[in-house]
């Protein structure tokens, strides 16, 4: 006979006395006991000068700074995923010469750090004083030709184009097409290869599989860690103060407090709005990594991929 | 002048530009290395119009290589393939072989149905998106039409009220109806079933069977690699029995499975149930 349940059995409630954790109440005294120290300072350290801070911090400038900072994170982020892209296709290509200068991208632009890569790209009029467009090597093959003058047919003040702003937008834009190749590179090798056999035997081309059926289920794991390069970026905003972009967030505060002798305030003002800023930001990453959880993965589909469908 | 001198060149065209015969699919020794192993050893084999061939044999026999060879997701090692007349994934010029282009594949490929053991739906689609996808993204069906034909389709595999249902939303058999589907959609002239039913369990084996059976009544032309005898029994026109990358022995269904002639099929069959 094998045993089966009987429900009718009286049931006795486990009574036990708990475990007493004696070191986790001392830690935790001793910790209030420093935060309590933390904020006295904060309200009692005249270096705070809170009310200077609070008079300057929606300053106009300051604020119009937060715009910069917001419109360079947008726009180095929209650029960096289409780079990400190319260079994650590029990289799984299968030629060599697209997969070799994906890889050497990659490694150049993950290799030297933002600051430097910002630095360098607000200086790169030393390097070209101006942009010319036209043939390649022209020097060359013309005077081999015999020919005068050179096949250039366009050429711009360098200074005029890559000003602070671009400049340092575009070192933030190429820097983070090399983090985004990685993470693309990633959702794309993650979709099963049924996937890219099951359209290609419907006789889709490989560009069509790539856009209509590989790329939009790569979305799925590629979308979480965008969201955290998105925070990432706004954070390294501050890093255009060294092209020098003088309108940007980082830059005028610090002005105003080197201006005004009020450097920390400043400094505190500083952290107050990236903190601001990100914590909307992770609100709305807490809201997409919940919709792109694995378990909720039907919804999502019906609700973000699927309806674009129907 | 030239034309005609063509003509007599075309006549006369270099051993293995033309399919040896009209069939719908006609495989000329076919050999698939990957790497160093061997997996397809030389496969002769023709398939009419109209036929259901049913393909048999160990896990490792290459039955699915050559499956897959057929509408070239694998490239072949040696050998030619013609379907429809047409050799799959080259152009034979003057005695070589040229290569075609991804556009080109995709265009004799759309021409071959191709149903998998794990069904490969695409998740982020309704069942009605994974059927009308190919035809409007390959053939450029305006939606309407692609709508009706496949909600005709989903009411031809039993699944009339699955339209809106997501793959995952699905059972693996309804998961394969949908497949077959998605596939007849671009009005294939043959299919190919991948082991169509070994990722089910057993309950749901029969309702894709008989989708499979009606298909075959039809009168399409169909290849199914399948573990399914009493299936190829019943529904299969000629039966091959392939072993270690090679054809051991093929015929009528009936014949071969109760009286197999080959030692290795005697062996195969003496192990499987049905």
């Amino acid at each position: 006979m094998s045993k089966t349940s009987t429900p009718n059995r009286a049931t006795e409630p486990v009574t036990a006395v708990p475990v007493r954790y004696p070191e986790r109440w001392i830690a935790a005294g001793a910790i209030l006991v420093l935060a309590a120290m933390f904020v006295h300072m904060l309200f009692t350290n005249d270096a705070f000068n809170w009310p200077f801070m609070a008079d300057h911090m929606f300053s106009e400038p300051v604020v119009r700074g937060v715009w910069i900072t917001l419109s360079a994170t947008v726009l180095s982020m929209v650029i960096g995923v289409v780079l990400g892209i190319v260079l994650a296709v590029m990289r799984l290509s299968g030629n060599p010469v697209l997969v070799s200068v994906s890889w050497l991208y990659t490694w150049f632009f993950r290799g030297v750090p933002r600051l430097v890569l910002a630095v360098l790209f607000g200086n790169i009029a030393i390097l070209y004083q101006t942009i010319q467009l036209g043939l390649p090597f022209d020097n060359y093959w013309m005077a081999w030709l015999g020919m005068e003058g050179d096949a250039r047919f366009l050429e711009i003040d360098t200074r005029t184009v890559l000003s602070g702003y671009t400049a340092g937008l575009l070192a933030l834009s190429l820097s983070e097409g090399a983090y985004m190749a990685e993470i693309i590179r990633a959702g794309l090798q993650s979709v099963d290869k049924g996937q890219t056999e099951a359209a290609q035997a419907l006789g889709m081309s490989r560009s069509r599989v790539l856009r209509r059926i590989t790329l939009p289920q790569a979305m799925r794991v590629v979308i979480p860690p965008t969201g955290n390069e998105t925070i990432a970026m706004l954070k390294d905003t501050a890093l255009l103060a060294y092209v020098p972009v003088t309108i940007e967030l980082f830059y005028q505060l610090q002005a105003i407090g080197a201006r005004t002798y009020q450097i920390f305030p400043m400094l505190v003002a500083a952290c107050l709005w990236y903190l601001a800023i990100t914590s909307v930001l992770m609100v709305g990453q807490y809201f997409i990594e919940r919709r792109f959880n694995p378990e909720q993965q039907g919804n999502i589909r019906n609700r973000i991929v699927g309806g674009a469908h129907r | 002048m030239s034309e005609q001198s063509q003509d007599v060149t075309a006549v006369k065209a270099p051993e293995g530009a033309e399919p040896p015969s009209d069939a719908l699919v006609v495989a000329e020794n076919v050999h698939k290395n990957f790497g160093r192993l061997e997996v397809l050893k030389g496969i002769d084999l023709e398939v009419e119009r109209g036929e259901v061939m049913c393909i048999v044999g160990p896990s490792g026999s290459g039955k699915s290589t050559f499956l897959r060879c057929i509408n070239h997701l694998e490239k072949l090692t040696a050998g030619r393939l013609w379907v429809n007349g047409e050799l799959m994934g080259y152009r034979q010029k003057r005695g070589r072989l040229y290569e075609l282009r991804d556009s080109e594949i995709a265009a004799q490929r759309s021409d071959i149905g191709m149903v998998f053991q794990r069904f490969n739906l695409f998740p982020h689609l309704s069942a009605l998106g994974n059927i009308t996808e190919a035809p409007m993204q390959v053939k450029r069906m305006p939606r309407a039409e692609a709508t009706a034909k496949a909600m005709e389709l989903l009411e031809r595999v039993g699944l009339p009220d699955k339209a809106d249902a997501y793959p995952e939303q699905l059972s693996g058999g309804q998961q394969q109806r949908v497949a077959i589907a998605r596939a007849l959609a671009m009005e294939p002239s043959l299919m190919l079933f991948d082991e169509p039913t070994s990722a089910l369990d057993p309950e749901l084996v029969g309702e894709v069977l008989d989708v499979m059976r009606d298909l075959a009544e039809g009168g399409m032309t169909m290849v199914i690699v399948t573990h399914e005898m009493g299936f190829a029994r019943e529904v299969g026109d000629s039966l091959v029995f392939m072993d270690d990358g090679m054809v051991v022995e093929s015929g009528v269904p009936s014949q071969v499975l109760s009286d197999p002639q080959h030692e290795r099929t005697q062996a195969f069959l003496s192990k499987v149930l049905f």
